[in-house]
């Protein structure tokens, strides 16, 4: 079986101008969406209490809230979660009360409604706290997009690194552009995963990549549009493939990894979807606007080429 | 060509070997159990303790599963929670005095694995159920409560040595002290130089007034707030004792705070409030007379107090005190002159000169230190003063040397050396431990068997070599994770699943390869040896840049996500093995050693030879 019968390299560099146009619009959406709608942060970056409890029968979420309320949280949101018998009750810091405190005087008020009550999780994070993991994580995004630059011109050539790391930073920023337009719960998990989007489309740049500079060698006469056509028409296959093999696992953590688990397949699945359009469509064409020649790419003669055959 | 040395077979089997056995406990699954520790260091886990704990359990008709002594600590198995529950009740009210009885799961792996330390993974508090505090040390109070101190030291200090002083007071955490001309000044200078080290001073004009400020040097300081957060964790620990519960977590976060795990915890309210509590200690005199009557006085107060043999008697003792626990500096167990144990105890200075002002007037007499926690008073020492004390001076009078050491923690950890207030707060209930769990594994099975199929429809035999690779991927992660017990939580189920996920990308990457050389017209073997060495650079490559987002990940990461980092940095280094090692392994078994190789069972290859022109 095989899906791809590509006979001829598909003349990818000549739309190149639409993809960019293409992703020049998502990216500039997702920043709107960002600049005005923001993200909907987590109580891990915000800091606040969160608790999850489950009444064992549906949930009344209009008396629960007023439970809540008149344990002296007029301004929490309280909302199923999962199933109806679950409610979340999101809790903002509050002056005067300690956090920790904060899940006592609510869990008391409940239970004396409901003693069946029974709690979940309770999630309490101090401002400070939140503050630091929002600090943490930008270094942590600005630390692997340059570790990857650098190991990438070290590899292969500045260009490359540069040309990947545009296209794959332009993934995590539309990622961050859905979970704003949709106002999904930016939590640590999801943090997570796009980190780890950055670290897995990056392999894809550098499998096309690792052919564009393949082909320089072989390739002496063609130009450099075509030795880019060729390099992604012969990987395109396995590109499809091997993304395909990541999803069928990023699918099943999507419905079957319970709530907790949902945002954060759900930021990888859009990761590996615009990941493989990015990482081929973006980054190669990028990489000719760079002007790569084919003496950036021959000159070290690599030990490799002879040890096969 | 396709063949490899014997030696690296054996390598690649010996790898999967302890990978398999390493990885097994894990299906075993856990046994409720109850573990019995001593709450102090002296107390002796014996062939004694073990038989108190049996003739117990019997006199009780509980059946157990087993037990296990350990150094530390004894390990009962039973058959289903509720007779643990039972057990545990038992033993509590029996040993409770002196033993931590608290619930735990053992392994129900057979013992010879748990002797070669082959052990479950250590799964994190989102998966077991329990608590996780994060604690912070406030600082500031600390260090105001140093520069309290020393403004006391220096007043008393000044007062002693005659000098005049027209007033001393804190300004933050430094100490103002005013003087009414430049000549006392300079005197007093230098004498706080001699006596109190660790202080820095600049002067100041101001108002006809001369001053004094003292600061604290920038290693007093951090000095202080070590020994603020030690002491802190020192009193969290016993603490924690107290809740009973198996494999709590107590360690040192950044230079501030405190992270306190107590997996299996349900009830936080209580453990918020043993963690909250704020125990003192205080030094008093015994009226000795009233204790000879048994009639205690108006100023008098009684207090328990528990002898060698373990009976409580009630010791009389005066109200006011002499000291309270603050002064104290440090404490530790000794050995007095005569070689008999003892307590050695440092105070501050002040607490020193009050000492040596009591003592000086009560040569012979008994004093009791008492220990105040849950609004409990109980006299952990009485004993005789034999002579003048300093600021540094021996409690003896003990029987055994583990009694001092016993109560040379009550003396260091009886009261915290600074605040401490909760900033971050994670409780997760056993029954969504358990649910975590089981969505986890079901998820991370439902996606692999998909590839499975998948990967055996597209690429036949060799997809069947990939997905076995896989499973070495799994099974040798899984071991990994199992050796080095890291803890596992939710997040990092998650990871070994899209580890998994992306691990195939190699073994497509290398059948890809060897698709296309057959289609160039090379020889089936050639083709499988073209295709591991050119896929080889580029699933290294592919696979660095995903270690160098783990690495970020490890490094500024917390809790959980800290967890999905080390299993993604991990998989990522077992699935180079696996995927071009193991699955190399097994094609060069099948093939290598067939001189006429015709094709290969690697899916439909030849569809271009119909086509009018080849690809380029």
């Amino acid at each position: 079986m095989e899906f791809f019968r590509i006979r001829k390299d598909i003349p990818f560099m000549r739309y190149a101008p639409v993809f960019n146009v293409i992703s020049a619009i998502t990216f500039v959406l997702a920043v709107i969406f960002l600049s005005t709608k923001g993200l909907h942060f987590g109580v891990e970056f915000t800091g606040g209490t969160v608790m999850e409890v489950n009444y064992g029968h549906a949930a009344d979420i209009d008396e629960v809230r007023a439970l809540v309320a008149k344990a002296g949280f007029p301004d929490a949101t309280v909302q199923n979660f999962g199933n109806a018998q679950t409610a979340l009750i999101r809790l903002p810091t509050k002056e005067g009360v300690t956090g920790a405190k904060m899940s006592e005087l609510v869990l008391s008020e409940l239970r004396g409604k409901d003693p069946e009550v029974k709690l979940r999780r309770v999630d309490f994070v101090g401002a400070q706290v939140g503050k630091e993991l929002v600090e943490n994580g930008l270094i942590a995004i600005t630390l692997v997009a340059l570790g990857i630059v650098i190991y990438l011109a070290f590899r292969f050539e500045w260009k490359f690194g540069l040309a990947a790391i545009i296209a794959n930073l332009h993934d995590v920023v539309i990622i961050l552009g859905f979970f704003a337009f949709f106002q999904w719960e930016f939590s640590l998990p999801v943090l997570a995963a796009v980190l780890a989007v950055l670290g897995y489309s990056v392999n894809e740049s550098v499998v096309v990549f690792d052919r564009v500079r393949e082909n320089f060698r072989k390739m002496r006469k063609a130009p450099v549009a075509d030795v880019i056509n060729n390099a992604i028409t012969r990987t395109i296959s396995r590109t499809i493939i091997t993304h395909g093999s990541t999803q069928m696992m990023v699918t099943s953590i999507l419905f079957f990894g319970g709530d907790t688990l949902f945002y954060f397949a759900l930021a990888l699945t859009i990761g590996i979807l615009f990941g493989i359009y990015s990482s081929v469509l973006v980054a190669s064409p990028l990489v000719m606007y760079l002007g790569i020649k084919r003496e950036d790419m021959v000159k070290p003669e690599r030990k490799r080429e002879e040890a096969v055959v | 060509m396709n063949r490899y040395p014997l030696w690296k077979y054996l390598l690649v089997g010996f790898a999967v070997a302890i990978g398999i056995l390493y990885a097994a406990p894990n299906i075993f699954g856990e046994a409720p159990a109850v573990q019995i520790s001593p709450v102090r260091a002296g107390l002796q886990v014996d062939a004694a303790l073990s038989k108190r704990v049996t003739d117990l359990l019997a006199s009780d008709k509980i059946q157990d599963q087993g037990l296990i002594v350990e150094p530390n600590s004894i390990k009962v198995r039973f058959a289903n929670p509720d007779i643990q529950l039972r057990a545990k009740d038992l033993l509590q009210k029996d040993l409770g005095e002196d033993y931590v009885v608290a619930l735990n799961l053992l392994s129900n792996a057979p013992s010879w694995m748990q002797a070669i330390n082959a052990l479950p993974m250590y799964l994190g508090l989102d998966l077991r159920g329990g608590v996780h505090f994060l604690m912070q040390v406030d600082m500031n109070g600390a260090l105001n409560k140093a520069a309290d101190r020393y403004a006391g030291d220096i007043r008393q200090l000044l007062r002693e040595k005659d000098i005049r002083y027209s007033g001393v007071s804190r300004e933050g955490h430094d100490v103002s002290v005013r003087f009414r001309d430049e000549a006392t000044r300079e005197q007093a200078s230098s004498v706080i130089d001699r006596n109190i080290p660790g202080l820095l001073q600049t002067t100041s004009e101001s108002g006809g007034d001369y001053f004094i400020t003292v600061s604290l040097k920038p290693e007093t300081k951090r000095h202080i707030e070590d020994f603020a957060v030690q002491q802190n964790i020192t009193t969290m620990r016993n603490r924690v004792n107290e809740l009973g519960v198996a494999e709590p977590i107590i360690q040192q976060a950044g230079a501030d705070r405190i992270v306190v795990q107590l997996p299996g915890v349900q009830d936080t309210a209580r453990a918020k409030d043993i963690l909250g509590r704020t125990a003192t200690l205080e030094v008093r005199m015994v009226d000795e007379d009233a204790n000879r009557t048994g009639q205690p006085g108006l100023g008098d107060q009684v207090f328990p107090e528990r002898q060698k043999d373990g009976s409580v008697t009630n010791v009389v003792v005066k109200k006011q005190v002499v000291l309270t626990g603050d002064r104290i500096v440090d404490a530790g167990p000794t050995f007095d002159q005569n070689q008999r144990p003892a307590v050695s105890v440092s105070l501050d200075s002040a607490g020193g000169r009050i000492m040596r002002d009591i003592t000086r007037e009560n040569i012979g007499k008994l004093m009791a230190i008492i220990l105040f926690d849950k609004g409990k008073g109980e006299a952990v020492s009485v004993a005789r003063i034999q002579g003048e004390f300093s600021n540094r001076f021996q409690i003896t009078g003990m029987f055994t040397a583990a009694e001092t050491t016993k109560l040379a923690l009550l003396l260091r950890a009886g009261s915290l050396a600074a605040p401490m207030e909760i900033v971050e707060e994670r409780t997760v209930g056993p029954s969504m431990g358990a649910e975590n769990i089981a969505k986890g594994w079901r998820s991370t099975m439902i996606g692999f068997s998909m590839i499975t199929v998948f990967m055996i429809v597209y690429y036949v035999v060799f997809g069947v070599v990939s997905v076995v690779a896989l499973a070495v991927n799994l099974v040798l992660l899984v071991a990994l994770l199992s050796m080095l017990q890291a803890t596992l939580t939710l997040p990092g189920i998650a990871a070994i699943a899209l580890t998994l996920g992306m691990a195939i990308d190699a073994n497509v990457l290398i059948n890809e390869r060897i698709r296309e050389e057959l289609r160039n017209g090379t020889t089936p073997q050639a083709a499988i040896a073209a295709g591991y060495e050119r896929a080889w650079g580029t699933i290294l490559d592919s696979n660095i840049t995903t270690l160098i987002a783990g690495i970020a990940l490890f490094m500024f990461g917390s809790g959980p996500i800290r967890g999905f980092a080390v299993v993604h940095c991990l998989g990522i280094l077992t699935s180079m093995f696996s995927a071009v090692l193991v699955s190399r392994s097994i094609v060069n078994l099948l093939y290598g050693s067939r001189r006429r190789l015709e094709s290969l069972p690697i899916g439909n290859t030849d569809w271009h030879k119909r086509g009018a022109s080849a690809a380029a």
